[in-house]
């Protein structure tokens, strides 16, 4: 038992007897200092000391697994360049990210405005999913040319999916009574989406949120691997090439960050904009 | 004046049976009467409060609300289920508003009329909690709240407080009491408790399960204003005695 939880964390969840046991709808959860952050940056400084005693005692070869000291004074070094390949992978990672909510949102109301049109159009997106990304990115550049569009196109494909799915999950999840409720307010179909259905799906639109943008750094990679003369996959590829293993793992490092950075912005913006939602959510995992 | 004429309702089941909810079912109820339905499970008790609220159509026979048949739901109708169903990303005050929004009826006193309706209930200084701050209780009283914001003649609650604990209830019921004699409207009342039917109604509505039919209408005249005190009433007693006869009778033995 964890003893940061709220007071009320009790199976029962609708009839909470006191409004002050609840938890509250806050930008920052209640947390414990020392549990939750020094511990885990303590295990990754000792886990990082190891790695460099390791690398010197054993005397591995740089090629092979450079130690973090060399690491991070190779890719230092290069702090200007990095940071150009850093911010065009971020561009791409961005910019599919968006792609895939602009064309998600719509897709996954249009689906689930109809069984039929459901039915019509789920088998299509889960064969869009069989396909291997990895293998469709040479296609893409051939089909679409040696630029970021088939970058974009394979962050897109790759984030969508799980996108439209959670979406659409929450357009269907909202209860028959609350539609009922809207039906006898003679809501029209359009205020009963907007007024209902889509701040229902909130929670479910973030969740998919969160999915996406990790998967965005994979696809933009991924684009990176097969078609680029910019980015942290670009870089990789390069770096390997002439074993300069330093600067291929320094790249990984900031791919790594702009993950969780971008997660915790959407994770921000939720927060900020949609208070309930991630009380919601915080509730659901407590 | 509310007139229900051979409603009947039947509904498809998933195996293309046909499944008669409600047979044959006639009722002529006066205005600013509190009507209680009370019945076994499956009687089509909700059905017939869906029938009456617009939300469903009739197989057969027509419900009429002031001489206009009923064929979608009306603006003069206010509903209240079993569970609160708020909206979880609005305050109370943004939810009992809710419905004028929808019907784009918001006026300049709107807010002050929920607020005024909020006090009545007991949740003043709640206005701007969300749901999920409030207990089961409070989150039905809102509810309550929102079906009576645009003012309508009719209220239909469908078993509003079969979710909550026993004591809350009882509590409930006497609330809803004053509130209609505070503001008089015609209630359509379904519950499962035949103490809870007694002691609202004008005028309980027994019904029988499948097919769903009216079993007897039992008048109760006990005086007004009502309380748990009244069940030592010699005809409180009777009346429910009655409905227990009517629900329970074939079965014993």
């Amino acid at each position: 038992m964890n003893s940061n939880n709220p007071p009320s964390a009790s199976g029962n969840s609708s009839s909470a007897t006191d409004a002050a046991d609840m938890p509250k709808i806050g930008f920052w959860r209640r947390s414990n200092l020392g549990q939750d952050v020094l511990l885990p940056i303590g295990v990754f400084i000792l886990l990082l000391i190891v790695w460099e005693a390791a690398v010197q005692i054993f005397t591995i070869p740089v090629y092979l697994l450079p130690a973090p000291s060399v690491i991070w004074t190779d890719s230092i070094a290069l702090a200007g360049p990095i940071g150009e390949h850093t911010l065009a992978t971020l561009r791409t990672v961005v910019l599919g990210f968006i792609i895939s909510i602009v064309i998600s949102l719509p897709l996954a109301v249009f689906m689930t405005s109809s069984p039929v049109i459901s039915s019509a159009i789920y088998p299509l997106l889960v064969l869009t999913q069989s396909i291997p990304k990895v293998a469709l990115a040479p296609i893409l550049v051939v089909m679409l040319g040696a630029n970021e569009l088939p970058r974009l196109v394979i962050t897109f494909l790759v984030t969508f999916f799980p996108l439209v799915i959670a979406i659409a999950i929450g357009l269907m999840s909202v209860p028959a009574e609350l539609l009922e409720l809207g039906r006898s307010f003679k809501a029209s179909k359009f205020q009963e989406l907007y007024r209902i259905r889509l701040p229902y799906a909130v929670p479910f639109i973030f969740s998919g949120l969160k999915v996406a943008i990790a998967l965005a750094v994979v696809g933009a990679v991924v684009g990176e691997f097969v078609n680029a003369d910019k980015g942290l996959g670009y870089l990789i590829i390069t770096a390997t090439a002439f074993f300069k293993t330093p600067v291929a793992f320094g790249a990984l490092i900031l791919l790594s960050i702009m993950g969780i950075v971008l997660f915790q912005v959407v994770v921000i913006i939720e927060r900020i904009f949609f208070p309930w939602s991630a009380a919601s959510q915080e509730t659901a995992i407590a | 004046m509310i007139e229900i004429d051979r409603l009947s309702k039947v509904f498809r089941s998933r195996d293309g049976a046909d499944v008669v909810a409600l047979e044959d079912i006639s009722l002529t109820i006066d205005d600013n009467k509190f009507i209680t339905i009370v019945g076994p499970s499956g009687c089509g008790k909700s059905t017939l409060l869906r029938l009456a609220s617009g939300l469903i159509r009739p197989t057969s026979g027509s419900v009429t609300i002031d001489g206009a048949v009923v064929e979608e739901p009306r603006q003069d109708t206010g509903i209240v289920f079993q569970m609160p169903v708020l909206l979880p990303w609005a305050t109370i005050l943004d939810n009992v508003l809710f419905p004028l929004k929808m019907m784009h009826r918001e006026e300049a006193d709107s807010t002050e009329q929920a607020r005024h309706l909020l006090g009545m209930v007991g949740l003043g200084g709640f206005e701007g909690k969300y749901p999920r701050e409030l207990s089961g209780g409070m989150q039905q009283r809102a509810a309550i709240c929102r079906a009576l914001i645009h003012d309508p003649n009719i209220l239909l609650m469908d078993e509003p407080f079969g979710a909550l604990d026993a004591l809350t209830r009882e509590e409930m019921a006497l609330e809803i009491l004053r509130i209609w004699t505070n503001q008089p409207k015609t209630i359509l009342f379904v519950t499962h408790s035949i103490t809870e039917a007694v002691l609202l109604a004008d005028r309980v509505v027994v019904m029988s399960a499948r097919p769903g039919r009216i079993a007897e209408i039992i008048d109760v005249d006990l005086p007004r204003p009502r309380t748990f005190e009244i069940e030592a009433h010699h005809e409180f007693q009777q009346s429910a005695q009655r409905i227990r006869e009517l629900i329970f009778g074939n079965r014993r033995g």
